[in-house]
């Protein structure tokens, strides 16, 4: 078992044309972690992964992925990509084919893959095993993309924005599913639109913005979210009434005593990961 | 497992799973397979006179209707499935897997090569029920229809695989792809006689490789002294083999060099 990162990226840049994607980015994804990666449209974020994935080349920087570089052409980057799964953001094919056919299909072209049964058990497929893939629902769809990334027992799996188009259950089943991925120890890198599944999934969260990493932290204290100013918010004679505090501990201790008791419609409110993120890329001031 | 054994296995088995889902598209079935038959049902019928003696212009148009059958299944299907499968993320998808290239090629050849073997046995089963379409008797005939089916398929299939990275969409392909074979089959003598068109198309079909494969085929399925009433005054069997070669090598190094998994 080797204890290096599953993924190791110094200074990589990208540039296109007339435009630079990616300016720089240095990250390293640890084994068995789930990473998520934010950012707006066009930030660099799909340009990234697709270099990790050895979709495209980067013009400069040092990218290790699973210790090895994923630009690598011919036979070695072949066998590489047995070790990696990758689920695309959209596809449309094998539309004639069934469940079945599909994922036994690509189990062949793996050297150690998982039970077909099983893969498309877990991904809760098995009522729809028979059906042809153009049958099925835009979420049915993207879980046969899930069987399809994960059929080959991969050490790295990267999922792009995976849930979209999800219901609210079929996220959360989703998410089980991921959440089983990583007991077994795969690691899992995930970009997504969905903050809350950031928060849900993500045991570090780094945010790209310009092309660049702006932040890299747990959800938890991404953009100084735990040491952010809290607002308290109460109700004095009828008028709504906020201060910003860092101390909201304290703020509630006065109010406690200016009211000798119940403070009226009292909230301590933290900053969600939505609001510090949204800050982060500029969005909001 | 080496390598090469394993890139022919899956070879092999994208061949047949390519196959399954073609035959999975009605659509596809028709136009492909059997389109050549109905062809040869409606110029068959309507022109019955006889091109010299004893040579009818079904015969005639049988001889070409075989050749163009391996530019529709190997170029046209090719050309126009290939940016479709390129649209519908397959070949992204694919990329990202152990695959090679190469058993994705592999695959291509086989469907190619399947369909092409069922559409010659349509055309010449149909050909000699509903025409008298003589078959040929020695062995020498047989022989040289048998290479220039397999090399007229492989330097269609890999032209096929060149072109697919000129239509800019999957939707459009067919649109780009088509009028080309039309075009170049009325310029290569498959539905009038070659020797009477004008003799600048002539010339210009002499430059690809349907109008040899189409020579080629009459040699096999015209009687022998028809050959006088060609351009040449012969059939030229040596040059077809020639030009199909250099257009097999040209759609080689082309399909390596350019072949594109996703559009950008």
């Amino acid at each position: 078992m080797n204890t290096a990162a599953a993924i190791e990226v110094r200074g990589l840049v990208k540039k296109y044309a007339n435009k630079t994607a990616v300016a720089g980015i240095d990250l390293t994804v640890e084994q068995g972690e789930i990473f998520a990666l934010l950012g707006p449209n066009g930030a660099g974020k799909t340009t990234t992964v697709e270099i990790l994935e050895g979709y495209r080349s980067a013009n400069s920087g040092d990218i290790k992925v699973l210790g090895f570089d994923p630009a690598t052409k011919g036979s070695a980057g072949q066998k590489w990509r047995n070790r990696i799964g990758i689920v695309l953001q959209s596809a449309s094919d094998a539309a004639d084919l069934s469940v079945i056919e599909t994922v036994s299909h690509f189990a062949n072209y793996y050297e150690n893959p998982k039970d077909i049964d099983q893969v498309i058990n877990d991904v809760g497929l098995t009522e729809k095993i028979d059906s042809k893939v153009h049958q099925l629902s835009g979420g049915q769809r993207r879980r046969l993309d899930v069987a399809l990334g994960i059929i080959g027992s991969p050490e790295l799996l990267f999922l792009d924005e995976p849930t979209t188009g999800f219901d609210p259950e079929a996220r959360r089943s989703f998410w089980e599913l991921i959440r089983t991925l990583k007991s077994e120890g795969t690691t899992i890198l995930l970009t997504t639109h969905y903050l809350d599944e950031a928060q849900e999934l993500a045991d570090r969260v780094g945010v790209i913005n310009n092309g660049k990493l702006i932040e890299i932290a747990p959800p938890s204290t991404l953009g100084g979210r735990n040491t952010a100013p809290a607002k308290v918010t109460w109700v004095e004679n009828g008028i709504s009434k906020e201060i910003l505090t860092n101390n909201p501990t304290e703020e509630v201790l006065k109010l406690n005593q200016h009211f000798n008791g119940q403070i009226p419609e009292l909230q301590v409110l933290r900053p969600n990961l939505e609001e510090i993120y949204l800050r982060m890329i500029g969005e909001v001031k | 497992m080496n390598s090469l054994k394993v890139t022919l296995r899956i070879g092999l088995l994208r061949g047949s799973l390519e196959l399954k889902q073609f035959l999975r598209q009605r659509e596809s079935v028709v136009f492909t397979l059997l389109f050549p038959v109905i062809l040869l049902f409606i110029f068959g019928s309507v022109f019955q006179d006889t091109i010299a003696p004893g040579v009818t212009f079904s015969q005639y148009f049988v001889a070409g209707m075989i050749a163009s059958g391996l530019v529709n299944t190997g170029f046209q299907q090719l050309a126009i499935t290939i940016p479709m499968e390129r649209d519908s993320g397959t070949l992204k998808r694919l990329r990202g897997t152990p695959m090679s290239v190469s058993s994705y090629f592999i695959g291509k050849a086989l469907l190619v090569t399947i369909l092409m073997i069922l559409q010659t046995a349509l055309l010449l089963f149909f050909g000699s029920v509903m025409f008298d379409l003589n078959l040929p008797t020695e062995a020498s005939l047989w022989w040289n229809f048998t290479w220039l089916v397999i090399l007229g398929s492989a330097c269609s299939t890999v032209l096929g695989i060149a072109f697919s990275v000129v239509p800019k969409s999957g939707r459009g392909a067919s649109a780009v792809v088509s009028p080309i074979v039309i075009i170049l089959q009325f310029f290569s003598g498959v539905f009038f006689v070659f020797t009477s068109l004008p003799i600048w198309m002539q010339q210009f079909a002499a430059i690809f490789p349907l109008k040899w494969l189409t020579q080629g085929m009459r040699s096999v399925f015209l009687p022998e002294d028809f050959a006088t009433q060609e351009v040449a005054g012969s059939w030229e069997i040596g040059k077809s083999a020639l030009v199909l070669i250099l257009w097999l090598i040209v759609g080689l190094v082309i399909s390596i060099r350019t072949f594109k998994w996703s559009r950008e």
